[in-house]
């Protein structure tokens, strides 16, 4: 039997913090170029180490963008991944949802072998939890989303996955190859192994793709391959509200308080 | 660029509308699709439809024409009984192929973005996710999609020059559900099912659901935030006195101390009740978006520096563990005055 092999797909995404909207002209200010790996991604880092913990083989990491995210992947390989894959090209870039899922879809393919692909359940920065769906549509695999616990039957080839649904959950049953976005916060993600973190550091840890050794098609990447396009930028229309602070004693608040909820209803 | 599977010279004009149930009636969001749809398609002259699948449909499509569908394209088979994402997808794309609208509206709820995901893959087109305001410019016809950008302040028009059907999710209370006309009719036209079964791979083995409540339109909503040390108990007796329902920040879900399906904003539940009451809650942009269309916002939190008294028409700096309390007595001894 073949060892179980994990693809965990990563977006590094700036820091909340680190983006800032200028008040006048109401465009993005990038203070700095700080990033971080989508939280969400690291409940799926977590659950792919539970997996390889409990049936062993190994965990490669999947990432479309530039260089410059090496060292966030590096951190996530040390929590105990084997390998990063970075697709990484300036064609790629201004890629929408159909052309950021083929372009990992092909990343997968030429990895190559892969039994399970992790995905967190949305992206910090878009947060539309399109990808994995569409990921899955590329490579014809099936599917299980939102999963807060997965089991593999490696024998019959099957993943059997709890997925959290309004009001309850629901334990659904698919063949391998799959495609699984993983419910955020559903596990508390490990921190880095230090002892691995020289052996993360090594050049051989990391394989860079661009769009030739991708052999990917032209007019599928980036922001030719994006069907859609931005076609305007405006201000959120911003509720003013009153923003009047009640003051007094406590009981003096309280009262008061009472009496404007009784008006408002 | 890569074509869709058929474009702009080949739609027909019309808008879609994917139709979810959900134990016993359509999903609220169908509704409110099914209302903005008819909003768009009555400015323009075109077809309002309505794509239905599962089993045992007839009372759906009623409700569908209630609400606003003319034509109600339906699916009625065992095999769409429960949803699998292969048989949703594989029937969807057959009558989208079909028919070729221009147009076609989802829910962003679990099951339907998975189904869009996919479908927009299959057809090779767009997808605007999480959409806050459709437009449909009368002269080019297009599709214009509202989304919120980084941080909140920022609105991005996003739109497809070719590409069809021009797809959007859109989550739950963003758009109001309109009149319901039982009198209104419509016409049913049937899907042909073809399954095959070598691809129906995924198997239900377990489902379990409770009771749930929809946050959408109660009149009064108690939130908590990380500030309410997981003290829902208090919030739950304050919204029982109002007359309404507790909800949350993520954090206080996150961390178990109430329901998932109680969070509210971004990535939960989009409100408009006729108060807020925000209790130890920051005021991230994520959180904002769900309250925004409150008549009334009232928040409570220690630190006067707060964010969310941006967000509030009324304020109040302290503690929860005291105000809570303190405005629960008074609310409680005006209705005692009130009853006699
Ligand atoms: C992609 C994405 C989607 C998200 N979606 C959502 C979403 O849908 N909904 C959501 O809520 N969040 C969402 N978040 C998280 C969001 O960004 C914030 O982190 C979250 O809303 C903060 O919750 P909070 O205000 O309860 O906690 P905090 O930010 O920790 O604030 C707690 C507040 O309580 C006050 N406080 C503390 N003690 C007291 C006291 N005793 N009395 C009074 N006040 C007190 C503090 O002053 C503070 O202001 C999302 C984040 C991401 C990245
Ligand atoms: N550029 C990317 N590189 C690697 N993984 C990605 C990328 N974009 C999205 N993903 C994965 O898809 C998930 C959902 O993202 P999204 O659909 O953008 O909300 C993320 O949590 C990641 O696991």
């Amino acid at each position: 039997m073949a060892e179980l092999h994990i693809v965990v797909c990563v977006k590094i995404v700036p820091k909340p913090e680190e983006i800032l909207v200028d008040p006048e002209t109401h465009l993005l200010q990038r203070v700095d170029t700080r990033s971080e790996i989508n939280p969400p991604d690291m409940n799926a880092m977590e659950m792919a180490l539970s997996l390889k913990d409990r049936y062993g083989g190994r965990i490669s990491l999947l990432s479309m963008g530039p260089t410059y995210f090496e060292p966030n992947l590096r951190v996530a390989l040390a929590m105990g991944a084997d390998h990063i894959y970075l697709l990484s090209d300036p064609q790629f870039a201004g890629a929408d949802t159909l052309a950021t899922t083929y372009t990992l879809a092909e990343g997968v393919r030429k990895i190559g072998g892969v039994d399970l692909i992790l995905c967190g359940e949305e992206s910090s920065d878009g947060a539309t939890g399109q990808v994995p769906p569409g990921l899955a549509e590329w490579l014809g695999s099936s599917q299980l989303t939102l999963l807060t616990e997965v089991s593999i039957d490696q024998d019959k080839r099957l993943a059997r996955g709890r997925r959290e649904i309004k009001g309850g959950y629901e334990v659904l049953e698919v063949p391998l190859p799959c495609v699984i976005s993983v419910k955020t916060a559903c596990n508390e993600p490990r921190f880095m192994d230090f002892s691995l973190r020289s052996w993360a550091e090594e050049r051989d840890r990391i394989t860079i793709w661009d769009a030739d050794s991708l052999a990917t098609e032209p007019d599928h990447i980036g922001l030719p391959g994006s069907p859609t396009v931005v076609t305007g930028l405006a201000e959120a229309p911003y509720r003013d509200r009153r923003r009047e602070f009640l003051t007094g004693t406590q009981d003096e608040i309280a009262q008061e308080l009472a009496e404007i909820l009784k008006r408002s209803l | 660029m890569v074509a869709s599977l058929y474009g702009a010279a080949q739609e027909s004009k019309s808008i879609w509308v994917y139709l979810e149930v959900d134990r016993g009636g359509l999903t609220g969001v169908s509704k409110e699709l099914i209302t903005k749809g008819r909003q768009i398609c009555d400015q323009l002259g075109w077809q309002l439809s309505g794509l239905l699948l599962g089993h045992h449909l007839q009372p759906f499509a009623a409700e569908g024409f209630a609400h606003g569908i003319d034509t109600l394209w339906l699916a009625d088979d065992p095999r769409l009984e429960n949803f699998t994402i292969e048989a949703y997808t594989t029937v969807a794309y057959d009558a989208l192929m079909e028919v070729k609208p221009s147009v076609l509206l989802m829910g962003a709820t679990p099951n339907s973005r998975d189904l869009a995901g996919r479908l927009a893959v299959r057809l090779r087109t767009g997808l605007n996710a999480d959409c806050t305001d459709l437009y449909l410019d009368p002269e080019t016809e297009r599709l214009v999609c509202e989304v919120s950008g980084f941080g909140g302040g920022v609105l991005a028009f996003i739109e497809m020059a070719e590409h069809r059907p021009q797809m959007a999710t859109v989550r739950p209370g963003v758009f109001t559900p309109g009149e319901v006309d039982r009198d209104r009719v419509g016409v049913i036209i049937e899907i042909e099912v073809n399954l095959d079964p070598e691809i129906l791979t995924t198997n239900l083995v377990e489902r379990s659901v409770g009771e749930q409540v929809d946050l959408t339109s109660v009149p009064v909503l108690v939130t908590g935030g990380r500030g309410v040390d997981g003290d829902f108990k208090m919030l739950a007796q304050l919204a029982e006195l109002l007359g309404g329902e507790i909800g949350a920040t993520r954090p206080p879900v996150d961390e178990g101390h109430i329901e998932r399906e109680r969070q509210i904003g971004q990535t939960g539940v989009v409100c408009s009740p006729k108060v807020a009451i925000c209790c130890g809650i920051s005021g991230a942009f994520h959180f904002v978006v769900g309250i925004e269309k409150a008549d009334v916002v009232v928040a409570i939190n220690s630190d006067p520096e707060a964010l969310i008294f941006d967000y509030a028409d009324y304020c109040i700096v302290g503690d929860v563990h005291q105000i809570v309390p303190a405005l629960i007595e008074a609310l409680t001894v005006e209705r005692e005055v009130i009853l006699g």
